[in-house]
């Protein structure tokens, strides 16, 4: 069975699919990232699907697992990359991603997950009565 | 691996692992882009495909698919047939309305895959399983 790969960027975990998954390979991938993440303590996670012809409901449903699992895990998950027919069949099937953010390319996806983590550490500065002093 | 394909036969592929549902896909897509499809009408037979395969594999118990070119005219298109020789679909209505499943998936590979093809056959039966034929023409 092929393994899908994981890149470390930063405080970033960088998925690009590159192969055709067969549905070994989708759930392989969901429990590969839930362990990076705990492993790494990264805020964020990337998944580029340029690659990807088709995502058909089992990879739709893996995209929505991954980001269910690693928004429990503290980290921001962004599906980057969709084709335009990707999007069109996706729609026509039925499938809405609910719970999914997307970004058109990569770089605008770290800067997603920048952006939420940055909001993430207001809030909980905000929360914290000794934090006032620090923040004028 | 798919080179040197024969068009004018039918292209057969079994279904017994999740990796011939790989295979199904990539010889639709052959035949798909061979018949001259749309790159969204390849795409959308290309996921039917993959949502069909898939079924013949888990509830058919596993089977075959054949894929043929298929001609109407001017017109050029892709024909697949997927058959198992499981159970049978119990309530066809039922069983192609979004959101059903008995197998714990979203419920929307049948009813989602009829969305994406031009002509959508079913034949079922607990004797003799289930057929499912679908065709997408060129436009």
């Amino acid at each position: 069975m092929e393994r899908v790969p994981i890149l470390k960027i930063g405080d970033i975990l960088l998925v690009s699919i590159q192969v055709d998954m067969s549905d070994q390979t989708a759930v392989q991938l969901q429990e590969d990232l839930a362990e990076r993440i705990v492993d790494t303590g990264c805020h964020g996670v990337i998944i580029d699907i340029t690659a990807l012809d088709i995502v058909d409901s089992f990879v739709g449903r893996m995209l929505s697992t991954i980001a269910s699992i690693s928004k429990v895990l503290d980290a921001e998950t962004v599906v980057v990359g969709m084709r335009p027919a990707v999007a069109i069949t996706l729609v026509e099937l039925g499938l809405s991603l609910n719970g999914i953010r997307t970004a058109l390319n990569v770089e605008r996806g770290m800067e997603l997950i920048a952006a939420a983590h940055a909001d993430e550490l207001d809030y909980q500065l905000d929360d914290d009565p000794d934090a006032e002093t620090a923040t004028p | 691996m798919t080179a040197g394909i024969d068009l004018g036969h039918p292209q057969a592929q079994s279904v017994r692992s999740d990796e011939d549902v790989v295979r199904v896909r990539q010889l639709v897509r052959t035949v798909a882009v061979a018949v001259k499809l749309s790159l969204v009408d390849q795409t959308k037979v290309v996921t039917a495909a993959s949502e069909l395969a898939r079924n013949t594999l888990v509830y058919g118990g596993g089977g075959s698919v054949e894929v043929a070119t298929v001609e109407n005219g001017r017109r050029k298109g892709v024909r697949i047939v997927f058959a198992d020789s499981g159970p049978g679909i119990a309530d066809l209505d039922l069983a192609l309305t979004d959101g059903y499943t008995t197998g714990g998936g979203l419920g929307l590979g049948l009813s989602g895959s009829r969305r994406l093809v031009d002509e959508f056959e079913i034949e079922t039966s607990p004797e003799t399983g289930t057929r499912i034929t679908v065709t997408k023409w060129s436009r």
